[in-house]
């Protein structure tokens, strides 16, 4: 089966050359880093390489790199941190369309007594800055904001944020689990104190995440019982995914660029295409600075999970803004934050598009996916009452 | 992805029925866009005003939603008012060879809208417990203000498919999927059902057949018993059933713990009262 992927926001390919630099060290490299013998230390030398890649992909040091296991473990490893190093200061700030690794552990410290304050965002996904300068103050430990959504795509201004938090003494973590890779970055010149990634959004394995920590900045390890990463974080190098995510954060340094260009034509396209062939569709955040492979478009009068099973159909992966379980009724929080008409909230559809996107396959969505709106409309009384009126 | 048998699958990709009738006998329409599904159902009956000749829908919903929807059209034709009230939105579900649990909610959403079109044909009142923001001749209260739903409903719906969480209730009819402030108020539900249930058990004890009988076991057995027991590090296995004597067999943190004849009483009494009160359980080496 030959899948069109469009889910890469979702997880990615893990890239050959990367699957390659990572092989031998199952069967034939599995020393231990910290053993004394010559066997671990060769183990300990390509750990070593893994790390200075990861810090050259976002301008830092190596020894502000702590592996993690994955992109959640790094908020909450921050997060905690930052509430622990600063006992007194009582607050937390954070936006309504982050990642439930942070929503979800903040909403959990509110049942611990700190007050958590989520800031809202506009009709086209972006924050305001002077909800941020109102709300901040002497009690505020961490302030916790993505440097792109997963959703939308919409990237937020890290820098005027972080140097609004910086004034307040407070501490500034970005989850950029999204961004590493397609932004580039810069630690050395920037106010973010603390950063996270994840492994499988950049074509390395799922299992594998990181946390830059600015060097200075108090830690408080998430998890103790080892002195690996420098007391940061106990536990056994994943020595393998480690070595995958090096070699996974160097091409993507190579890549920066097509991502940039090449990819983001290919999204493009298929936003031009799709909306100049489907009538009454939206694209959520279309107005703000995006991602470069990530396209949210919104149908109304249609339901998201059936559009997704009508293009599985025809073997292209992507996914929807809402989730159609009753665990979650409502259309994402993402978008009823953007508060996106209830009309298509309920009809969004999320593309991210990676290197390996082709043109072929961008043309098979625009041919396969204006029937499938169609089809949808035809069985849906309102799409129905839409259609007779637009004749 | 969810676990959709092939029939759901074949059901959503080739949807019969789709469509309306002009001049049908009765029209039931429930949901909205903000719910996330609405159906409409059109039923054409014969002369004599009896039977359903023809079924037809439109629904805005997922894929389970427009499969379901499906199925109800196919089951109801040729069918009298009387027969195809008697649906029930397990019927649907199995109909389909079963729905994920969570998507129960769209067979319980084909159930409502045969209810509305019919009630409406016959000039009753509309059942009073639609997540139908279209009509408002509701009964009762509001539970959940989020989908619109009344205790009415809900307590149908809890009484007819033994319900017996909160979460099962979201499934089977979204009350409480989206902010959530309902579920103490469906947890009071439950409780005042299943006393209820009890009660009607004591009275006149339901006669089960044997098979029924085992399915029901198995049932609680599954959904009730085990998870708490996993919830400890223990686990049990059902070895056999003889009539009302079941065979258990303790395993994990269970197996050889002081207390596993203790949980052999709680697994019987479980059993007594959700199922059949001449249960008794054994516990055996397996
Ligand atoms: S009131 Fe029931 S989910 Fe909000």
């Amino acid at each position: 089966m030959n899948e069109i992927y469009l889910d890469n926001n979702a997880t990615t390919k893990v890239d050959e050359a990367v699957f390659e630099e990572m092989r031998p060290y199952f069967c034939e490299l599995y020393g231990n880093p910290s053993s004394m013998h010559f066997f671990g230390g060769q183990v300990q030398k390509k750990v070593d390489e893994a790390r200075s890649r990861v810090a050259a992909l976002l301008g830092a040091a190596p020894e502000e790199i702590i592996f993690t296991a994955c992109g959640t473990e790094s908020d909450n490893a921050a997060i905690r941190s930052a509430i622990e190093a600063f006992p007194e200061k009582r607050h937390i700030i954070t936006t309504r369309v982050e990642h439930p690794a942070v929503l979800t552990l903040c909403r959990n410290l509110t049942k611990k007594g700190y007050r958590v304050t989520e800031l809202g965002v506009d009709g086209e996904g972006r924050l305001d800055l002077e909800e941020l300068k109102r709300v901040i103050d002497d009690d505020t430990a961490i302030v916790s904001v993505m440097y792109a959504n997963n959703e939308t795509g919409v990237v937020f201004p890290i820098e005027e944020i972080g140097a609004i938090v910086k004034e307040r003494g407070a501490l500034f973590h970005t989850d950029a689990v999204q961004a590493v890779g397609k932004i580039p970055l810069d630690m050395a010149a920037s106010t973010v104190d603390m950063l996270s990634l994840s492994g499988h959004k950049l074509h390395a394995p799922k299992g594998i995440g990181a946390l830059y920590l600015r060097r200075g900045v108090p830690f408080r390890p998430f998890l103790v019982g080892g002195h690996q990463e420098k007391n940061r974080r106990a536990g056994t190098e994943a020595t393998s995914s480690i070595i995958a995510l090096g070699k996974a954060c160097e091409l993507a340094a190579q890549y920066m660029e097509e991502e940039n260009t090449r990819v983001k034509a290919l999204r493009d396209r298929l936003e031009r295409e799709l909306m100049a062939l489907i009538p009454n569709a939206r694209i959520n955040g279309g107005s703000a600075p995006r991602l470069p492979n990530t396209l949210s478009i919104a149908f109304e009068f249609v339901e998201g999970e059936l559009i997704l099973l009508y293009l599985s159909e025809k073997v292209i992966c992507a996914s929807s803004g809402s989730a159609c379980t009753s665990g979650s009724l409502e259309p994402s929080h993402v978008l009823r934050a953007m508060g996106v008409p209830f009309t298509c909230a309920h009809g969004s559809i999320r593309f991210s598009l990676s290197r390996f996107t082709t043109d072929e396959e961008i043309d098979t969505v625009i041919r396969e996916l204006p029937p499938i709106i169609r089809r949808g409309r035809e069985m849906s009384p309102f799409g129905r009452e839409f259609l007779a009126s637009a004749g | 992805m969810w676990d959709y048998t092939d029939k759901v699958k074949e059901h959503f990709l080739n949807p019969r029925n789709v469509g309306d009738i002009q001049d049908a006998d009765a029209i039931g329409e429930v949901g909205s866009l903000a719910c996330g599904d609405a159906l409409k159902l059109f039923l054409k009956l014969d002369d004599k005003k009896e039977r359903i000749v023809d079924a037809k829908f439109q629904t805005f919903g997922c894929g389970s939603a427009i499969a379901s929807s499906s199925a109800l059209t196919e089951m109801i034709k040729g069918k009298t008012l009387d027969e195809a009230l008697g649906i029930t939105n397990q019927e649907i579900a199995d109909f389909l060879g079963g729905l994920p649990e969570e998507k129960m909610h769209c067979s319980v959403m084909g159930q409502e809208a045969l209810e509305v079109a019919i009630a409406k044909y016959r000039g009753h009142a509309v059942p009073s417990h639609s997540h139908d923001h279209l009509h408002d001749e509701q009964e009762g209260e509001i539970v959940c203000k989020c989908f619109g739903l009344t205790d009415g409903f809900l307590r149908k719906v809890i009484a007819q498919n033994r319900l017996h969480t909160a979460e099962q209730v979201t499934h089977f009819t979204k009350a409480g999927g989206a902010c959530g402030g309902c579920i103490p108020k469906i947890k009071e539900l439950i409780a005042e059902v299943l006393g209820e249930q009890v009660e009607e058990a004591r009275k006149k004890p339901e006669k089960l057949t044997n098979l029924r009988k085992m399915q029901l076991i198995q049932d609680v057995l599954e959904k009730e018993i085990r998870p708490q027991l996993w919830a400890d590090g223990g686990d049990l296995e059902l070895v056999d059933i003889d009539g009302p004597k079941v065979q258990i067999a303790f395993r994990k943190a269970c197996a050889g713990c002081v207390s596993s004849g203790y949980t052999a009483k709680f697994v019987e009494q479980k059993l007594r009262d959700l199922v059949s009160s001449d249960i008794t359980v054994e516990e055996v080496e397996g």
